[in-house]
């Protein structure tokens, strides 16, 4: 028999930094971070010689001098004298709108299309699977170029749109008609869309030198109360059903208190529409969006719209059979067991891929490059960079901005999916 | 006494009603159950009419000889009568070489033809490893393809013969010995960029010869050393032949003996051939590395985590066009002064390093989706980490993450188009622009693009294909 001796303490030895597993992780910590440091120094050191080669400094300046090119698409006014900074905003504010424009779309048509691809309608669903396959299979750059090429290159040019009083005696058509009862026109230039108009506009305030439309401001806040007091109500109606089992009726309360204030308000400023009329060489009036806007919209959205779709399909099938059969078996219809015990249910597992979705949507606008679109990469990565020829700084700030969108999204998103998770303890 | 009738013979069998059977039923069931399903089934007849109404007389009148988009309306005219419209893929038929290899000089076509084909005989070993049959099958096809590809594209005989002969070699060593393929593996990296760019044959075998050296140090060293220590000895004995011998040698054996192909310059690889050069280089590297950034993310060293969550979340915030864009202007300034890296290759570089973020974070997600008791049996069983790791840990974590892996592939494979933003000729906008320039081809769009697009298609329905089925395949729970 054998007793347990314990071991003799060992003293350290040199050689247990790499062989003995308790001091192992320490000399691989430290040489990791020196080699990570050596290698930043090594690029330190080139960049700094190479700048010095070119005679060139870090020097973010640039961004208030003279940009002196133009923006065709600017959310915020601009002129060529504006600053580099000013491009960038536009810029930037160019690419938040595509972004937040074909979110929007791709998530209709994403969770259309996902719910339909489940539908017990054969055809529909086959329909449904094809588009899927077909739209995720093929780069997002051939859809963006495909689109634009189209809207560019296959739409009648604005002539084609002339009514001459000889086409009239002789009832003859244009070659080419308006869309939607002649408020829309789609031509090889642009698209030509109603412009919303005030008679008594509440003005402009400056904040920080981007001029803030109050009617706009006073609407959004209008909206807003009203979805409020709407959610108000809703509690309330909710609380009597659970007092006395009878829920009471607000389907017209509902609407009057969504849609009255506003409708007041535009009413009261006098709101009409300027429709786009063929003048001259092209059309006027109205609001003109360029083709590469549409296009990128369009793209991202139906492209973008297939993962969600798949997202959504996914989070669904995840619930198991039991619990539709169970919401059946308490005597729930079809429409209520899907709002009421499959959706919350399926959100969970559907929200962290969709948010992942919009941030890739926000990271894809940058293929707007491929029509020209003015977006962020556009202006700063692009006309202002070869302007300049402030590489490092040009693609060093793009890279702050992208990393910052990219952390507020996915905050945003994270902060959505903790209200809709499953609570556990 | 009450008298009741009771049935005693039976009754014969009945067939069911005609619209709860065959196709009548079929229809009811998944096309008009409900007003709403009905009507969905008639907004979907219809649009689908719209659809093959359209595309039926365009395909169907598709014109394949001619030599402009003029001559191709003509022809649709002259068949089908004005006011016809036909597909036009003579366009296709014409600009095939351009949209497979860009401009790649039309005599050299035979070399990424050979390296293409040398692919699928590096793949056998990975796929089939030391089965002879599957082995020297897919050798085999991949040889007579080859040797057919050559034919339509009109390479010299001499080298028909000479490739035909490579892979007839290969295809007996399949059957002979289907292990000692693994060396076509190891040595296919080199032999591709050889072939592909061409040069001086010295430059790839000095390259080789730093392996070689490598491994015959640690080999000798490990014995006095150990295995840890020798391993770094050796691997900085290879890095500085690599940095500080291996030129000089190697310029002083090319003037001895010069053996060299043409030399292609990286501006000439377009079409589909930089594509593939991109994605497969991109895919085969990016796992790799994602999976080590995995593990390091995982791990409990501090540093190491950090460093790779820094790496990971950055290149995943960032949109590839950037990285790409800063492969373009950046990179010339962290590269030591007068550095004269390809763009190509800086290309390739900056894509590996954002493909392997994204793949670091489909594999987290494998191995936080392993239960922490196969952790625990591995540490109860003594394995060490890397025994762990590759032995109980990896299998199953990569096993859970192929249908990730391989999304991330495709997304990578249909990036190589965002190339052309910093000027490379990809297929889809490089090639297809040039082949819209083109007097004889202007006015042209649907064709080129559905072209492309379905050669696309084609491979990234085929790649998430082979996930699902790998995922079945590798199935082993009981459900």
């Amino acid at each position: 028999m054998t007793l347990a001796i314990e071991p003799a303490k060992e003293n350290f030895r040199l050689g247990m930094l790499v062989y003995d597993t308790r001091y192992r992780s320490y000399t691989i910590q430290v040489i990791v971070l020196l080699l990570v440091l050596l290698f930043l120094l090594w690029l330190t050191n080139n960049t700094i010689s190479n700048l010095a080669d070119r005679g060139k400094d870090i020097n973010f300046d640039f961004l208030s001098s003279r940009a002196g090119y133009d923006i065709d698409q600017q959310l915020v006014p601009y002129t060529n004298d504006s600053t580099h900074f000013r491009a960038l905003l536009v810029g930037l504010l160019n690419t938040l709108a595509v972004a937040f424009c074909a979110s929007i779309i791709a998530t209709i048509l994403g969770v259309t299309v996902g719910i339909l691809r489940l539908s017990k309608n054969w055809l529909v669903a086959r329909l449904m699977t094809v588009y899927i396959e077909i739209f995720r299979n093929v780069p997002l750059l051939l859809w963006i170029i495909l689109t634009y090429t189209i809207f560019s290159e296959a739409r009648p040019v604005p002539k084609d749109f002339k009514v001459t009083p000889e086409m009239i005696e002789a009832g003859e058509q244009p070659k080419a008609l308006m869309n939607f009862w002649d408020t829309i026109a789609v031509t090889n230039r642009s698209s030509n869309i109603p412009a919303p108009l005030l008679d008594r506009p509440l003005g402009t305030v400056d904040f920080l030198t981007i001029p803030i439309n109050l009617s706009v401001l006073a609407s959004l806040i209008i909206i807003g109360a009203s979805i409020y007091v709407h959610r108000r109500l809703k509690l309330k109606a909710k609380a009597v059903q659970e007092a006395t089992g009878v829920r009471p009726t607000t389907w017209w309360k509902s609407l009057l208190i969504l849609l009255a204030p506003i409708a007041v308000f535009l009413t009261a400023s006098g709101l009409h529409f300027e429709y786009p009329v063929l003048k001259g060489f092209n059309f006027q009036g109205g609001i003109s969006i360029a083709h590469s806007f549409t296009a990128l919209v369009i793209a991202i959205s139906i492209y973008s719209a297939t993962y969600i779709a798949e997202a959504v399909r996914a989070g669904i099938l995840a619930i198991s059979r039991g619990q539709s059969e169970a919401a059946f078996a308490l005597g729930l219809r079809p429409g209520r067991t899907m709002n009421l015990v499959v959706l919350p249910q399926a959100l969970r597992v559907i929200v962290p891929p969709m948010i992942s979705q919009y941030l890739n949507i926000t990271k894809n606008t940058t293929l707007g490059a491929a029509i020209s679109y003015l977006d962020l990469k556009g202006t700063l990565g692009g006309i202002t960079l070869n302007q300049t020829g402030r590489e490092l700084e040009c693609m060093m700030l793009m890279m702050l901005i992208f990393l910052t969108l990219s952390l507020i999204i996915s905050s945003i998103g994270n902060a959505y999916n903790a209200s809709v998770k499953l609570k556990e303890r | 006494m009450s008298s009741s009738f009771v049935r005693t013979e039976m009754l014969p069998q009945q067939t069911p009603p005609v619209g709860e059977s065959g196709i009548i039923k079929w229809l009811r069931e998944n096309l008009f159950s409900g007003w709403f399903n009905s009507i969905l089934t008639l907004l979907a007849l219809g649009a689908l009419y719209n659809l093959i109404q359209i595309l039926l007389p365009w395909l169907s009148n598709s014109v394949w000889n001619a030599e402009s988009l003029r001559e191709c309306r003509d022809i649709v005219i002259a068949q089908s009568g004005e006011g016809a419209s036909g597909a036009c893929w003579a366009m296709v038929r014409v600009r095939w070489n351009q949209f497979l290899f860009g401009l790649y000089p039309v005599e050299e076509y035979w070399r990424p033809t050979t390296a293409f084909a040398l692919m699928f005989v590096a793949l056998a070993p990975v796929l089939y490893y030391g089965l002879k049959r599957p082995s020297a099958q897919l050798v085999g096809v991949v040889s007579v393809l080859m040797v057919l590809a050559l034919f339509g594209l009109g390479t010299d005989f001499g080298h028909i013969f000479l490739m035909g002969l490579v892979m007839a070699a290969l295809t007996a060593l399949a059957w002979v010995a289907p292990k000692k393929l693994v060396f076509v593996t190891l040595l296919f990296p080199l032999v591709a960029f050889y072939l592909l760019w061409g040069g001086s044959v010295w430059g790839p075998i000095g390259t080789l010869a730093g392996f070689v050296i490598l491994g015959a140090v640690w080999w000798v060293a490990q014995r006095k050393l150990g295995v840890v220590v020798a391993a770094g000895v050796a691997l900085v004995v290879a890095v500085l032949w690599w940095l500080g011998v291996q030129t000089s040698i190697t310029t002083a054996l090319h003037t001895a003996m010069p053996m060299e192909l043409p030399y292609v310059r990286s501006d000439d690889f377009g079409g589909f051939l930089l594509a593939f050069v991109i994605g497969i280089t991109a895919i085969t590297a990016s796992l790799p590395i994602g999976i080590l950034l995995a593990l390091g993310r995982q791990s409990n060293m501090p540093i190491v985590k950090s460093l790779s969550i820094g790496f990971i979340e950055f290149f995943r915030g960032v949109p590839l066009i950037t990285v790409l864009f800063s492969a373009n202007f950046m990179l010339l300034y962290f590269l030591p002064p007068r550095t004269n890296l390809d763009l190509i290759l800086r290309v390739i570089i900056v894509v590996i390093i954002f493909a392997s973020a994204y793949i670091a974070e489909v594999v987290r997600g494998g191995l936080a989706a392993l239960p922490r008791g196969q952790y625990e049996a591995a540490d109860a069983l003594g394995l060490d980490y890397w025994q762990a790791q590759g032995l109980i840990i990896m299998p199953q974590a990569l096993k859970i993450s192929i249908p990730g892996i391989v999304s991330s592939f495709i997304g990578l494979f249909k990036d190589t188009t965002l190339v052309a933003l910093v000027g490379l000729m990809d297929p889809l906008q490089g090639v297809t622009k040039i082949v819209r320039a083109d007097t004889a081809w202007k006015g042209i769009y649907w064709e080129p693009y559905i072209f492309v697009g379905a050669i696309f298609f084609f491979f990234c329905f085929s790649m998430s294909r082979y996930s699902m089925y790998l995922e079945r395949k590798l199935k082993t729970d009981h459900r």
